[in-house]
């Protein structure tokens, strides 16, 4: 087996995580174990009100605390125009509230002291005058005419809502709906979830008074993107700020907005001359930043009695919270729900969204779900096992009946998108083969004769990631490519820098990975660094699945460019012209003549020792990626489970899940990306949810509240594979690290209702907890 | 974590201890496991200027037979998952004792101390209610006796004195023909209870001499179901019989709605679990 995989190529061979070593043995360097000399502390304090008008801030005892530095308000920040701050999608936000707090854990004020006790003290010390006004919790309700109006801080916001969004056609989505034999509803409401990572944000401020220099070592995914919102926001030179990500523990997308609690810190160093760090706690970051989802749906999907598919009308309303701070490309409204067309020949399809403010946290970030597609993908998933039920057919056969088929990719869908490749049946195929269907159906058939209750779900999901294209993909104006700058010194060991920025991929593989690929370098000769502006080249960072697909793509390309000129300097050691030359792995050889041949680390040594005579010296370059397309990865999950028809707890007994991300680069890192993604998904449909009461008080802000699966609830995963490579990406690679939170959750939910669709049961709302499953049990049994 | 401030005390006796508590009154808390305590610290929902810590007072960590069980204030949950003890003869507490929060919790969290904090979603009540426990309580000059369902009154309330330290519970026998089990749904491993049941039934022959039913989570504190109680003492455990405690089990629950599931659904969850172990009882005496 080790002779096998040495003599693997090095893109598809499981290498260990290079970055494991530091990780396992607890030196990772994340940003809390980070200490500056003369560093103060900064504690935040919150809103108790979900919308109040603050009347009066009194901090002069807070300030009397031995230790007390500053004490930061809104009305200070305002006056260096920094109480407000813009968000990723254009909105404003509040640095710290100075008319009023519009959601409960708003950040009020913040106290920056010699210790973080002290901090946390003089918190307690704060006088806020309140006067609570009527509190919006739902969207629904946030839309109606006189509802309160929660942006009166915007001239133009007469009302609660912030965009409305088409894509698709309406006349022919009408036409296709009055030619069908038959039409299935759905409505469902996809809860508000959190990325909930296990380190919290932060970041150090470290504003040197003597050379005006700003560095914030930050939690950040696209360090780059915030040194650009920080440069505009508080108008310092954007050379004079240098933004460095540590490790990372987690993202989810949860680190890639601007939080106030950095802007503060920053303005307090600014103010102070001293470093700044700010630690947010657990609750600070589950009521406070980017939560996820939170789209109430409506989808109608038209069909033929032969269970041909003739169109798809979508409504969605996104509960936005007090801004609009979602992270995602700016032409698209509603992210990327628009593909929720899924993987299916949808000949027609509208699709109507609009986004409300109500009182509650801004975000709305991409939690694992490649803006908004685990929505889309759990709606269409959801509609077409029922649409199986109202024709009488085996849902897997409805599904293969309008599967999008590999003769029509690359495929152009009715809401615009160009889907690359893929092989829909045969990643169905493994599914059903892997997981014994057929023999699940039989069991369901006898075991319901007994009263047990065993549900069999499936998704065939359809992925579209890697943003993006200049054309369609920019986030506040900038255009979402990415880059890759590679240098390669005189020993023949290399670094690599990169534009993304790693919180747990296994970066410093993967893409070491890809070099070794195009150059033969071993990958524990390529150091890959990521997340310093100051010496990676710009990019948009790691989000919506796009590392691979952008960066990724950017390494195979600069490496191929390093080739094309390590051939020449080939050429002139071995003395033939280049045309004479083969690659072959790590090598150029003469054609016929393999014994002579210089390796990439001789070629190296003489890029800086022997160069030719008019050439640049040195090997190294930089590449800036503007990719052709997205990446559509795709596959099918085999869910089953079994109902106790007493308390409604469900017990998963099988998950098969068959990905086709493209070609994989380290097999062992995208089984894990998968398996961590199947855990969101199961954590989703099982027992996760934001909510609130009609106050407006959070009721998710800690863990006993927002539950974490363990190891023991989590369900054992098989995993299986099908390549159907990009025919666009330099290496054929697809994303995956979505793929299974946005393809599971349906999965998981689809089991569920079948297990209890003989009873007449269409729909349970997630998550399915057992109080929910049971009351959906009880009015079947009463109806 | 960032606490308020406060004084760490760590007495080596009880006496120390007691005296300790005499003079800081209610401006201290007694310190065991700290499993509850210390989160509310750190929240800073509680706040003591003292903390006195009991963990270096010998004896109290010790569990012993005699006519009756003593199970010390420094008992850990993990001790009565282990104890052979336990598992032999106290069949109710060993069947809770492992769904109790999570392996770090039980490893300190202490059985005396759940009972202090009177969380109505707390596991240990509803055992000791369904055993007819009590709870040993002294002062410097006094020693008190207080049975857990007179102990243990509201929300986070009990009848402990802010001079009192809960020094021990103490378990009557349960009889050589016993039958225990303690049921619990919860929304993952870890979590408190959205519904449990305790149920400890003593036999003579084929009746019930002794029955005990303790209710967690359905009520401002857990719930000690004694018409039930009554209806199966002296009785057989026939279908109709187990079907009538069940329903008086779930009458006398009193559960809200919350997003672990409806009143009605937890009521009905505590006629399922007490139906549940009533016909594992006696399949077990069928066998």
């Amino acid at each position: 087996m080790a002779v096998e995989e040495k003599e693997m190529p090095w893109v598809g061979r499981s290498v260990k995580r290079k970055e494991d070593d530091r990780f396992v043995r607890g030196g990772g360097n994340y940003l809390d174990d980070i200490r500056l000399a003369n560093m103060l502390h900064m504690a935040i304090l919150r809103s108790p009100f979900a919308h109040a008008r603050i009347e009066s801030i009194d901090t002069s005892a807070a300030e009397a605390v031995e230790g007390v530095v500053a004490v930061v308000t809104g009305e200070l920040l305002a006056e260096h125009k920094l109480a407000w701050m813009p968000t990723l999608s254009g909105d404003t936000q509040a640095v710290l509230a100075t008319d009023k707090v519009r959601f409960q854990g708003q950040e009020v004020a913040c106290v920056v002291a010699t210790d973080p006790y002290v901090a946390h003290d003089a918190l307690e010390l704060i006088d806020v005058e309140y006067e609570p006004l009527p509190v919006v919790v739902d969207p629904k309700k946030a839309v109606e005419d006189g509802a309160p109006i929660i942006r009166d801080d915007k001239e133009d916001q007469k009302d609660n809502r912030i965009y409305h969004w088409e894509a698709g056609d309406k006349e022919s989505t009408d036409r296709a709906f009055s030619e069908a034999d038959v039409v299935v509803e759905l409505d469902t409401h996809y809860p508000r979830s959190h990325p909930a990572p296990l380190e919290c944000c932060g970041c150090i401020a470290d504003v040197n008074p003597a050379t005006s220099k700003t560095m914030i070592y930050m939690t950040s995914q696209a360090p780059h993107a915030i040194r650009t919102v920080f440069a505009l926001v508080t108008g310092l030179p954007e050379q004079n700020i240098q933004i460095i990500s540590p490790d990372i523990g987690g993202g989810f997308g949860n680190k890639v907005p601007v939080y106030p609690g950095y802007v503060v810190a920053t303005a307090a160093s600014l103010l102070i001359g001293q470093p700044v760090k700010w630690i947010e706690d657990r609750t600070g970051n589950l009521a406070s930043t980017g939560f996820a989802r939170d789209f109430h749906m409506h989808g109608e999907l038209a069909l033929k009695q032969d269970g041909t598919m003739l169109g798809l009308r979508v409504g969605m309303l996104s509960d936005q919270g007090y801004a609009y701070a979602d992270a995602q490309p700016s032409k698209f409204k509603a992210g990327l729900f628009h593909v929720v067309t899924g993987s299916y020949d949808m000949p027609a399809a509208h699709v109507v969204t609009d986004g409300a403010y109500t009182n509650k946290a801004p975000g709305g970030v991409a939690y694992r779900c490649s803006f908004r597609i685990t929505e889309a993908s759990f709606l269409i998933e959801r509609l077409v096992q029922n649409a199986a039920y109202e024709l009488g057919m085996e849902p897997v056969e409805l599904r293969r009946r309008n599967f999008v088929r590999p003769e029509q990719f690359p495929y152009t869908s009715v809401t615009g998108f160009v889907y690359d490749s893929g092989e829909y049946a045969k990643a169905l195929d493994v599914a059903l083969e892997k997981s014994g269907y057929e023999q699940l159906r039989a069991e369901q058939e006898r075991l319901r004769a007994e009263g047990r209750l065993l549900g069999i779900g499936v998704a065939s999901f359809t992925e579209a990631v890697g943003a993006g294209p200049s054309r369609d993909y920019d986030i506040l104006g900038i255009k979402m490519f990415d880059s890759a700058e590679l240098r390669i010194h005189p020993t023949g060991k290399a670094i690599l820098k990169l534009g993304v920025k790693s919180q747990g991929q296994g970066h410093e593989t993967t893409f070491a990975q890809i070099v070794a690929g195009e150059l033969g370098i071993p990958p524990e000769d390529v150091t890959v660094q990521e997340g310093d502006t100051d010496n990676t080249p710009y990019g948009l960072g790691t989000y919506a699945s796009r590392s691979t697909p952008t960066g990724g793509a950017a390494t195979a390309v600069v490496a191929r460019k390093l080739r094309d000129k390590a051939k020449q300097i080939a050429a002139h050691t071995l003395e033939v012209s280049a045309d004479d030359l083969e690659w072959e792995g790590d090598r150029f050889y003469v054609k016929g003549a393999p014994e002579q041949a210089a390796t990439i680390q001789d070629i190296a040594f003489a890029a800086y020792t022997n160069h030719p005579q008019g050439m640049e010296a040195g090997l190294e370059g930089v590449t800036y990626y503007d990719p052709p397309n997205l990446t559509y990865p795709f596959g099918t999950y085999v869910v089953a489970v079994e109902v106790d028809a007493q308390t409604g707890e469900w017990k998963v007994r099988k998950v098969v899940a068959v990905d086709d991300c493209g070609v994989r680069i380290n097999p062992m890192i995208v089984e894990g990306q998968i398996m961590g993604g199947l855990t969101e998904g199961f954590a989703m449909s099982a027992m996760q949810q934001i909510t609130f009461d009609e106050d407006g008080n959070c009721m998710g802000s800690n863990f006993i509240d927002y539950l974490l699966p363990t190891a023991w609830e989590t369900p054992t995963f098989e995993l299986h594979a099908t390549v159907t490579p990009s025919p666009h990406h330099p290496i054929g690679a697809k994303g995956v690290g979505e793929s299974a939170t946005v393809g599971s959750p349906a999965a998981f939910a689809n089991a569920v209702v079948d297990a209890l669709a003989h009873l007449g049961v269409r729909n349970i709302d997630m998550p399915l907890t057992s109080g929910k499953v049971w009351e959906a049990m009880q009015q079947a049994r009463s109806s | 974590m960032f606490p308020r401030s406060f004084d760490y005390l760590a007495p080596e006796s009880m006496d120390d201890a007691l005296s300790m508590l005499a003079e800081h009154g209610e401006d201290a808390k007694v310190l065991a496991g700290g499993q509850s305590l210390i989160p509310l610290m750190k929240l800073r929902f509680a706040a003591p200027d003292y903390i006195i810590d009991i963990n270096r007072i010998p004896d109290l960590g010790s569990m012993h037979e005699n006519g009756s069980l003593s199970v010390g204030a420094l008992v850990r949950t993990h001790d009565i998952e282990r104890s052979e003890l336990i598992k032999d003869r106290y069949p109710a507490m060993a069947a809770a004792a492992p769904l109790i929060s999570d392996p770090l919790v039980r490893n300190l969290g202490t059985v005396v101390g759940s009972l202090c904090h009177a969380d109505p979603q707390g596991d240990w009540a509803s055992v000791m209610l369904a055993m007819n426990a009590e709870i040993v309580c002294r002062t410097g000059e006094s020693q008190r006796r207080i049975p857990v369902a007179e102990f243990v009154q509201g929300p986070f309330t009990t009848s402990l004195e802010p001079n009192e330290i809960a020094t021990e519970v103490n378990i009557p026998d349960p009889g050589a023909d016993t039958y225990g089990t303690y049921m619990k749904l919860e929304r993952k491993v870890g979590d408190f209870a959205s519904v449990g049941v305790a149920i400890h039934l003593s036999f003579d022959g084929p009746r019930v001499e002794r029955a005990g039913i303790g209710l967690t989570a359905v009520g401002p504190a857990n719930i000690k179901a004694t018409e039930a109680e009554q209806l199966l003492t002296g009785a057989e455990l026939d279908g109709g019989t187990i079907a009538r405690a069940a329903d008086l089990c779930a009458e006398a629950a009193d559960p809200h709605s919350d997003l672990r599931g409806s009143a009605d659904y937890k009521r009905a969850m505590v006629r399922v679990f007490v139906s549940r172990a009533l016909s594992a009882a006696t399949a077990g005496k069928a066998a």
